[in-house]
């Protein structure tokens, strides 16, 4: 029972190994983006040292083996099929998700929420290869040649949208009780209930979902490269074919060499920046509305 | 002296009191703490609080919702080290040892200052593991001693006979009053020299509650140990001493501190007085 | 706006949105009978137990089978003890307001959305070129595993965070050191969260493409080793589709094999984590 000799050694030494070893490997967890980061900015650092910065919006064309390297069709490529898929995908996504949680009987509900749960864990390249397959020859039978931005538009659209239905399902389901029960009490109809009560509050969350699958069209390559026809070129029409940003990284990448390289090496730097600055102004946002 | 006050309450009079309840042995201080207090973040929690428990003695700390009684118990058993940004100031001993020092191996005063908490807490695991496992992470590893040990302390707690012959199920399924006396045994299997209760009978239906009471009861002199409780009349039934919190500007104070019958007969302070009759807190 | 008009508005929307789902869903019935139509004749034993012949239009998938378990293996064996320790890091050893855990989420939650033919371009230049790996199935392996981390990890904190408070408070008060509180109280009732973690990792690794063309390579020959290039499913699939003429019925069935996966990984990991939160509202 002597107290004072009993426990006066230091703290158990495993302890404070296990605490490293988890240190350590949050590290790696960590620093891997910067990994990430310092990679793509030491492989393209030839590119700007060659050829410079401003190369790649002014040169005439994109042709690395003549030396002229304009990123800028390719960049207006990705843009609009981004853009494109993400104006279709979202107000489908929210009709899609207002008619899982108002408007189906409860058991259609569930079944079709699970098949949207199915349809969003399909692989992009299966959706890619059934645009290839299915959607371009009927887009050519429309307006020819039938690989083409519109196609892009469309594989984007059916591979994000079940996701964008998720997210905001997910979002009216937070919706209080007490608010719904309310505008029922009032003599509200649905719509008005909908329009004037639900959506105001949910658009946060819904917005969230939007910005982050932008960042997934941004980054998609598989499907795109299998359906937009890969020409470079700024597109005059909806049907004419179009490149982006990740389908010349994965066309060129296998014999790319050098500068070629390297200005392959910045698209991708590029993209990352454009989806880390996506994620910040949503986290921006999400804090904003936290405090304010 | 006194005031003409009501006392003692007639709950208090109930049948527990006719236990005949003198100082258990000679004072003989134990813990002491001096001018302890303990701060979350800018907000403290307790404020100079000193005094002394005596070995062997069963001591309650009464007082209202917020004065501190939980956290200082925490302070210890130095549970408040897994508290973030807790500053604890002030001196706390046990014997000749500074509780509150940072070069004390805390494993090994915990393992001698146990713990029992307002809600039972068995681990998701079965009945002997329950007991098994923090004994071989003490280093007993011995089986026919470990089995020993588990069926002791089961006695002690009177749930031998209840488990003895279901070991392996999950001690969750055990009811409310069974898993707190687990978690006494749980405690006791390490052979403590004092017990902290953090109101160990409040979250239990009044049959468990008295269960556990009457065993808080028969572990008085072999262990010392200082019971928070919300219940007057479980203070008066079992505590040698008393000390009473009080939450002064925010901060939880010790504002008297005395054998039992001194506090209940005798009150020294106002508020004490009020307190015990019902009239605040 | 007077009552007629909202009634109108309602009557309109209600028929909007019945045709939008309705229109939707039809157009992805006729995605996945495409898919089942073109794909089951193609299906047979011979399928799953013969090599590919003739630039894969006829033969069948076995070593391409073979190189995405390699692959999928060498991504979770790097993956799952690094995942994890970060997720007991976070979790259990550091406040969230903690530098090195702050900055440690803020990378997980950029890598989750880094877009895949961004992880093959690192890929390519880090493991096949700067560690000499070339493109090999331990290339594609390693660029998954950074790739599936971000889904891992989050998934096991939050498995570590739901675990009640009490355990480590009590743990704590009878003298047990942090390492055996982890190993024997923590890790065991956390491990559900992990296997689901794991679960949703590996479907993500599955259904990737864009990041192995590049490390993992695509040689459709039975692997030898792990420094040998090997194709994996997806890989097959966008080859047969784009590089190959006349191989649309071996690529269906392909993805059909590839979605079964995909599909019987999610289910599992949402029945686990449905079961799972059901037997712990039991135990309290």
């Amino acid at each position: 029972m002597i107290w004072s000799n009993a426990i006066t050694s230091s703290p158990a030494k495993g302890d404070r190994f296990l605490f490293h070893v988890l240190r350590s490997f949050a590290g790696i967890a960590g620093i891997l983006v910067v990994g990430i980061l310092t990679f793509l900015v030491s492989e393209s650092l030839p590119a700007f040292q060659q050829i410079g910065i401003t190369a790649f919006v002014t040169d005439p064309s994109w042709h690395p083996t003549e030396g002229t390297y304009n990123l800028l069709p390719m960049f207006i490529g990705t843009m609009y099929a981004t853009i494109g898929a993400v104006t279709l995908a979202t107000p489908l996504g929210i009709l899609t998700a207002l008619f899982c949680q108002y408007y189906a009987p409860q058991a259609i509900a569930s079944g079709y929420r699970a098949f949207i749960e199915l349809l969003a864990g399909i692989p992009s390249v299966v959706y890619g290869l059934w645009g290839l397959v299915v959607l371009v020859p009927l887009i050519a039978d429309l307006r020819p040649p039938g690989p083409s931005l519109f196609a892009g538009i469309l594989i984007l659209t059916i591979m994000i949208f079940p996701t964008v239905t998720l997210v905001s399902l997910s979002a009216l389901q937070q919706v209080p009780k007490e608010y719904i029960q309310g505008a029922t009490a009032l003599g509200c109809t649905r719509w008005s209930m909908i329009r004037q009560i639900i959506l105001p509050n949910t658009w946060p969350g819904i917005l969230t979902g939007v910005t982050l699958q932008t960042g997934r069209a941004i980054g998609e390559t598989m499907a795109i490269l299998m359906v937009c026809g890969n020409v470079v070129q700024y597109p005059s029409s909806l049907f004419d074919p179009i490149r982006t940003l990740t389908a010349n990284i994965a066309l060129e990448m296998a014999y790319a060499t050098d500068t070629h390289r390297a200005s392959l090496f910045l698209t991708g730097l590029f993209l990352l920046t454009i989806v880390i600055v996506v994620i910040m102004s949503t986290q921006q946002a999400r804090s904003n509305q936290a405090y304010g | 002296m006194r005031t003409p006050r009501k006392t003692p309450t007639p709950y208090i009079a109930s049948a527990y009191s006719t236990r005949n309840i003198a100082l258990c042995c000679d004072p003989d201080p134990l813990i002491q703490t001096r001018d302890l207090s303990l701060s979350y973040g800018n907000h403290q929690a307790i404020k100079n609080i000193s005094l002394t428990i005596h070995r062997g003695c069963l001591t309650a700390i009464v007082g209202p919702s917020g004065s501190g009684k939980t956290s200082f118990l925490q302070c210890l058993n130095r549970l408040t080290d897994l508290l973030p940004d807790c500053t604890v100031s002030g001196r706390a001993t046990i014997e000749n040892l500074d509780i509150l020092s940072p070069t004390i191996d805390v494993l090994q005063l915990r393992r001698r200052i146990g713990m029992i908490f307002q809600k039972p807490n068995p681990f998701p695991m079965s009945i002997q593991k329950n007991l098994e496992f923090p004994l071989k992470e003490h280093g007993v590893t011995a089986t026919h001693l470990i089995q020993e040990r588990i069926q002791r302390a089961l006695m002690d707690v009177g749930l031998w006979n209840e488990v003895k012959d279901r070991m392996d199920t999950s001690a969750l399924r055990l009811s409310g009053g069974q898993q707190q006396r687990l978690c006494i045994a749980r405690a006791l299997v390490l052979s403590p020299d004092v017990l902290l209760m953090d109101e160990p009978c409040s979250a239990l239906d009044p049959l468990s509650s008295g269960t556990v009471e009457d065993l808080i009861f028969s572990l008085r002199g072999q262990y010392t140990i200082i019971i928070v409780t919300h219940n007057l009349a479980q203070a008066h039934r079992i505590a040698d001493y008393v000390g009473v919190f009080w939450s002064q500007a925010q901060a939880g104070e010790l504002i008297e501190f005395a054998p039992t019958h001194a506090i209940f007969e005798h009150p020294q302070q106002d508020l004490t007085a009020a307190y015990i009759n019902g009239i605040r807190g | 706006m007077d009552k007629h008009s909202l009634f109108t508005y309602d009557m309109l929307s209600t028929t909007i949105i019945w045709t939008v789902a309705g229109l939707l869903g039809c157009l992805f019935f006729w995605l996945l009978g495409d898919l089942m139509r073109q794909g089951i004749p193609h299906l047979s034993w011979e399928f799953i137990s013969e090599p590919p012949a003739n630039a894969g239009r006829s033969g069948g998938i076995t070593s391409i089978l073979v190189s995405t378990g390699l692959i999928l293996l060498i991504c979770m064996v790097v993956a799952l003890p690094i995942g994890l320790g970060t997720a007991i890091f976070l979790s259990e050893y550091t406040a969230e307001t903690h530098p090195l855990a702050t900055f440690t989420g803020r990378s997980l939650d950029v890598l989750a959305s880094v877009p895949s033919i961004v992880f093959g371009l690192f890929g390519n230049a880090f493991f096949c070129q700067l560690l000499g790996l070339g493109f090999s199935i331990l290339s594609g392996g390693l660029t998954l595993a950074c790739m599936v981390l971000p889904i891992l990890v989050r998934t096991t904190e939050q498995g570590f965070r739901a675990l009640p408070l009490e355990y480590r408070t009590s743990a704590a008060a009878l003298g047990l050191s942090k390492r055996a509180t982890l190993i024997h109280l923590l890790l065991p009732a956390a491990i559900p969260a992990l296997v689901v973690g794991f679960i949703l990792g590996l479907g993500r690794a599955i259904a990737e493409t864009a990041a192995l063309i590049f490390t993992s390579g695509y040689v459709s020959r039975m692997p030898t080793s792990l420094f040998d290039s090997g194709r994996t499913l997806s890989i097959h699939i966008y080859d047969l589709s784009m590089n190959v003429p006349g191989g649309d019925q071996a690529a269906y069935a392909t993805a059909l094999v590839l979605i079964l996966c995909v599909l019987t990984l999610n289910s599992l990991a949402q029945w686990m984590a449905k079961h799972w939160t059901y037997t712990r509202r039991m135990n309290i």
